[in-house]
């Protein structure tokens, strides 16, 4: 029945589309990205079209689930994404990503093997990890007297009014499972039930300024939010604009996490997107960019280089615990957990929840 | 009406006026603050300004705005001011209901219609791909690319859903007013109709054409929602680029932008009202 | 040869079928069925969870008109007795913010009423907060504004109010003077002549004012993200979710949106008869 109408609608609009002219063609040679806001540094970009004469239309998105369902909803001519781990396992599973050609990106070879055949795509064989990091509470600590080690402020306590909860259902529900001492890939539905709970009740004691993501950098570094969850790379981008604002990993563990580029499987600009991800796996172009956005690197060289790196750049030695904060230690890593991509009866509760959720 | 101004009316009048410009005041002040915040005071600048040329976002966002709601409201006018001349000799039967769909962009939420357009036009994408591949299928000599996607033109089709009905409602009101007799008259001196539409009708219903074209171009330049669901991922209008601002940070080269706009607009607006004082002034004295 | 002119108009009614009327049927037909296809109730039968959204925003919304009547009427009422060179400066100026984009006017109110917002900077740097503090033994460092709902009625307010205003006053302006001077000559007051002449003929303005307000407002997303931080959820927002959100459905979606438009045209339909009812009994 929709098909019907589709082909009769089809037939219908051509002329008039004709008409206004589609746009796309052209014989310039063009690669759409997709990533994060303030998650690349912009001279890359013009380096790239300059070195290549590929045209670089970069385009950001809000959270990993606002990309997807723009995908989804076909509004979307990405050519390359940069999705976290756990929504490259559900994309890998719809049959939404191509498979990558690994000899037209010869730098991969540079990238950490740990960072390699991850759960989300164990045979390595659609992915190139971009970042990775770890999920933390960040506090301005002229506004809080005692040191934050703990979940629990978020939930109840004496910043009611101040904090600025994360505006995204994994991250939110996973710090509420984390503080209630379950995994953030728990399947079982009272588990998560009683972390929505605990969201919302914390939500009725107005303990939060809202839901937010970019948002915080703003809130944050004039003080209008006292504290929040968001990502380490993003909390050196407000410190260097604050240097008040702490960032902690919580002692309940937390999320660590992976941001990889991918390929759109009908992308159609296949070959200078496999250029693009070459282009940034290069060392040179890890340095600039983690210089930049304060995000660690899976390149081994250009990671480890990154404190001398720094030091060349801004003239004074890297701050070694920034350092520790962008590149989290072993010991910290051993307590934070990956996501995994959740079956989807659990994805679909998430969903519902987090409405509900605003719904209150 | 009687002029009896008060003093407390127009107390009122300038709290409301107060209400309405100290958001924009804010704005424009915080373009030359010589910092990223947007309520401490820094000292003055102009690199914002300076700034802002060389920013390729938001450049050419402002381009696409300006080329889409100017290409939206020249083919509007002329769309609508035809299909207004159409429908004012539609017999009346057929007009009503055909106004009322008409009116549908206009009254119906923003966001439905954005929403609705954009389920169409991936709609028509899905029917499309199935049709060429139908098609080149069948024969090798001619090949229609299978894959197309939101973009200007999707946008453009969305503004003039919005902006025709704008240059109707506008237009039609004036055939209304005008003397049918005048055209009659017209084609008994020997014009056809055409030329009778040219130098009779046209020059009666101008006022209504320029007031919905204003309109029309107004509504294209101040539309977020519509667009936002229509645009698809390469093409921003500069609403686009400021609500992916709003969701992290909005860099001072849009208070820039925005300031310059402004200027622009209240520049034009003071020239035009200025002549057509004058204009009245002049035709006063002439009276005397 | 009469018919013959209304052909100018098919070109358009081809496209009022293609863009205005086809996309409404996509719709519906989104709304009535699933993702894996076939009819189905389901996303009517879920809608029941969303009741207080739907309360929510239209309490919102019918707020934000009230408001938006009540300081709209007045200031266009003023501004027609005003004379003809500061009517025409007046209107310019009212119609002059929707130039500078909605969404850059509402995020400086967010700049305006955050808690160390221009706001609360300037009440504590006249001493405002000292002051309530010393009186009332309170501890109070600002005032919340932002992230409320009354500060998503502000933003409405604020974005909307030049939509109240200019059908009010064309309609007010091209009202004929003799009919008020002829009240006048039969002797009724100022008050009488606004009560029983002015008010009920300036109601076409007042109902298309009204509509002109309430839609966007029971239907804004942004307004309500930047301004009310996402803690509450309206009916835009629901519908944005479901379409480019962390909910992605769009047949929900689709649902949500067709009800919304339902709803809206019976509350302007009765409107609307209720004021065309008000208009009769003027006449007569």
């Amino acid at each position: 029945m929709k098909k019907t109408v589709a082909m009769l609608l089809a037939l219908m609009m051509s002329a008039a589309l004709c008409l206004a002219g589609c746009g796309g063609g052209g014989g310039e040679r063009v690669v759409n990205v997709c990533g994060w806001g303030e998650n690349i540094d912009p001279d890359l970009i013009e380096q790239f079209e300059e070195e290549t004469g590929i045209t670089v239309n970069y385009q950001t998105a809000e959270s990993n689930e606002t990309m997807y369902a723009l995908i989804k909803q076909g509004g979307a001519d990405y050519d390359v994404i940069v999705p976290s781990d756990y929504m490259i396992g559900q994309m890998i599973e719809e049959g939404m990503l191509a498979e990558l050609d690994y000899d037209n990106i010869p730098n991969f070879s540079l990238i950490d093997d740990q960072y390699k055949n991850l759960s989300y795509d164990p045979e390595n064989k659609y992915t190139v990890p971009y970042t990775w990091g770890t999920l933390g509470i960040i506090y301005n600590s002229s506004l809080v007297e005692e040191e934050i080690d703990s979940w629990g402020v978020l939930f109840s306590g004496k910043y009611g009014g101040q904090i600025g909860m994360i505006g995204n259902p994994r991250d939110a529900i996973g710090a509420a499972l984390l503080y209630l001492g379950y995994s953030v890939n728990t399947t079982d539905e009272a588990e998560i039930r009683e972390a929505c709970q605990l969201l919302s009740s914390a939500k009725s004691q107005n303990m939060y300024q809202g839901f937010f993501m970019d948002q915080l950098y703003d809130k944050m570094e004039a003080g209008e939010t006292t504290i929040c969850t968001y990502y380490a790379g993003d909390f050196l981008t407000m410190y260097s604009n604050n240097p008040d604002l702490r960032y902690v990993v919580p002692k309940e563990g937390s999320n660590w996490f992976v941001d990889a580029m991918c390929v759109l499987k009908d992308a159609e600009h296949k070959e200078e997107a496999e250029a693009w991800i070459n282009f940034i796996c290069k060392t040179e172009s890890c340095l600039a960019n983690m210089d930049y956005i304060w995000y660690a690197s899976p390149n081994r060289e250009a990671l480890e280089r990154y404190p001398s790196y720094y030091e060349e750049q801004n003239g004074e030695p890297m701050d070694p615990a920034l350092y520790e904060v962008m590149a989290a230690p072993p010991e910290v890593l051993a307590r934070c957990e990956a996501y995994e991509n959740l079956p989807p009866e659990t994805l679909a509760l998430y969903t519902d929840l987090w409405i509900e959720l605003g719904i209150e | 009406m009687s002029a009896k101004p008060s003093r407390l009316n127009r107390v009122l009048m300038a709290l409301v006026f107060l209400f309405l410009y100290a958001p924009i005041f804010v704005l424009i002040v915080f373009s030359f603050n010589d910092s990223q915040s947007r309520t401490v005071w820094q000292g003055f600048t102009l690199r914002w300004y300076v700034e802002l040329l060389q920013d390729r976002a938001i450049m050419s966002a402002l381009w696409t705005t300006l080329l889409v709601s100017l290409l939206a409201t020249a083919i509007a006018t002329v769309a609508g001011t035809m299909a207004a001349v159409g429908f004012f000799n539609m017999k009346k039967r057929w007009r009503g209901p055909i106004l009322t769909v008409n009116n549908i962009p206009m009254t119906n939420a923003d966001i439905v219609t954005g929403v609705s357009l954009c389920l169409l036009f991936v709609a028509f994408f899905a029917g499309w791909g199935d049709f060429t591949r139908w098609f080149n299928s069948l024969q090798g000599l001619v090949h229609l690319p299978t894959r197309l996607h939101m973009g200007f033109g999707t946008l453009l089709i969305a503004h003039l859903t919005f902006d025709i009905p704008y240059v109707i409602l506008n237009v039609m009101p004036k055939l209304r007013q005008m003397d049918k007799n005048l055209i009659d008259a017209a084609q008994d001196l020997g014009c056809t109709w055409m030329q009778a539409f040219w130098k009779v009708v046209l020059p009666e219903i101008k006022p209504g054409i320029v007031s919905g074209a204003l309109i029309a171009f107004t509504m294209s330049v101040d539309d977020f929602v519509i667009s936002y669901f229509t645009a698809g991922s390469a093409t921003s209008t500069l609403a686009m680029v400021v609500y992916g601002m709003t969701k992290r940070r909005i860099s001072p080269k849009i208070n820039a932008i925005s300031s310059l706009l402004f200027v622009t607009v209240l520049t034009l607006l003071i020239v035009v009202n200025v002549r057509e004082a004058r204009q009245e002034k002049a035709l006063e004295e002439r009276k005397l | 040869m009469k018919n013959r002119r209304a052909l100018f108009a098919v070109p358009y009614v081809g496209w009022l079928a293609l863009f205005v009327v086809a996309p409404i049927v996509m719709v519906v037909l989104y709304a009535f069925s699933s993702a894996a296809g076939g009819f189905t109730l389901e996303n009517f039968s879920r809608m029941g969870a969303y009741a207080v959204v739907f309360a929510r925003s239209f309490k919102l919304a019918l707020a934000a008109t009230l408001i938006c009547l009540l300081i709209g009427y007045p200031v266009a009422y003023m501004i027609s007795r005003e004379s003809q060179r500061f009517q025409r400066v007046a209107m310019m100026l009212i119609m002059l913010p929707m130039w500078m984009n909605f969404l850059l006017r509402t995020y400086s109110w967010m700049s305006i009423l955050e808690n160390t917002g221009l706001l609360n900077r300037l009440f504590s740097a006249i001493g405002l907060f000292r002051l309530i503090n010393a009186l009332t033994g309170a501890n109070l460092e600002y005032f919340p504004m932002i992230n409320t709902q009354g500060a998503v009625v502000l933003g409405m307010v604020y974005n909307y109010l030049p939509f109240m205003i200019l059908p009010i006053y064309s309609v007010i302006e091209k009202m004929d003077a003799s009919l008020l001077e002829a009240a006048r000559d039969l002797g009724a007051g100022s008050a009488r002549v606004f009560r029983k002449v002015i008010l009920p003929l300036s109601l076409p303005g007042v109902l298309s004012g009204v509509t002109m307000v309430f839609v966007p407002s029971v239907s804004t997303f942004a307004i309500s993200k930047l301004l009310g931080g996402s803690n509450e959820l309206l009916l835009g927002d629901l519908i944005e979710t479901q379409f480019v959100g962390t909910a992605y459905n769009p047949h929900l979606g689709s649902a949500i949106a067709l009800v919304m438009m339902v709803v809206v045209v019976v509350c302007m339909a009765v409107m609307n008869r209720f004021g065309e009812g008000e208009e009769q009994a003027v006449m007569l």
